[in-house]
């Protein structure tokens, strides 16, 4: 069974708070990185719907955010942790549609509340932890079916 | 399934750049302005007809494996939206048409080419 523990994959990209201008490049790498490996391709395109969403999260709300790949055989795990301001409500904020986003991030098509719900929709696990006034933490798990 | 320069042509559509890249199959299309409504929604092959100019429309349809962009009501992509597009072989096309407009008339393609 060591087969299914191999490690095909891990690494860390940092992301940095409010440059939309360099948003998506972390994703993107994500995905051809998964690409290059052989990894499935409906896994590589929930990777890179997963990894696009909590990458726009970190450049709109964090001052920074640290981004992690690992990839074993069939599983994909993407975690995220920002310094932000945290998440008071999470059952709130997982509710499609609600935002707390200004109206800058607004006008460029983010910020419709739907981000952490494509999230969720597209994991196969998350899980999403958050202290107020000092960041969030997401945890995405994609695997074969 | 039509070929990109196929819906150009019949369409009149402004090619601003990745003119290189037009032999690609359209397999459908999304209209939208909200981006994570696109990244959910939309599928691979897709035309995605938008009014967004900013670059991060790039970063989508490249992720999202989309065959072009169209742009609405003849809004013109910002330089660094063309710069990435060119680099990522995303190609951006401009109509004079409303978002409603320009949807129906691919949709009425693609259907008639299906």
């Amino acid at each position: 069974m060591a087969e299914t523990n191999q490690n095909l994959y891990s690494g860390t990209f940092n992301i940095e708070g409010g440059n939309f201008n360099s948003a998506g490049i972390v994703s993107t790498g994500i995905k051809s990185t998964l690409k290059k490996l052989g990894i499935p391709s409906d896994l590589v395109r929930k990777a890179a719907i997963v990894s696009y969403e909590a990458e726009i999260n970190v450049v709109s709300y964090a001052k920074k955010g640290v981004m992690t790949l690992t990839v074993h055989p069939g599983v994909v795990c993407i975690e995220v942790t920002d310094e932000g301001p945290g998440i008071p409500n999470i059952d709130l904020a997982m509710q499609e549609g609600y935002s707390t986003a200004d109206q800058r991030i607004r006008e460029m098509g983010f910020g419709a509340g739907m981000g952490l719900c494509n999230i969720r929709n597209y994991s196969d696990a998350f899980q999403i932890e958050s202290e107020v006034g000092k960041g969030t933490r997401l945890k995405m798990t994609i695997t074969t079916p | 399934m039509m070929k990109i320069e196929e819906i150009v042509q019949a369409l009149g559509l402004e090619v601003k750049c990745a003119k290189d890249c037009l032999d690609r199959e359209v397999t459908g299309g999304y209209t939208g302005d909200l981006l994570s409504d696109v990244m959910g929604n939309s599928k691979a092959g897709y035309i995605w007809i938008t009014r967004q100019v900013h670059q991060n429309i790039v970063a989508v349809a490249s992720l999202k494996e989309h065959s072009a962009i169209i742009l609405i009501n003849s809004s013109q992509p910002t330089a660094e939206t063309m710069d990435k597009a060119e680099a990522e072989k995303i190609p951006i096309m401009v109509s004079d048409l409303p978002a409603f407009e320009i949807s129906g008339k691919i949709y009425n393609l693609l259907t008639a080419n299906s």
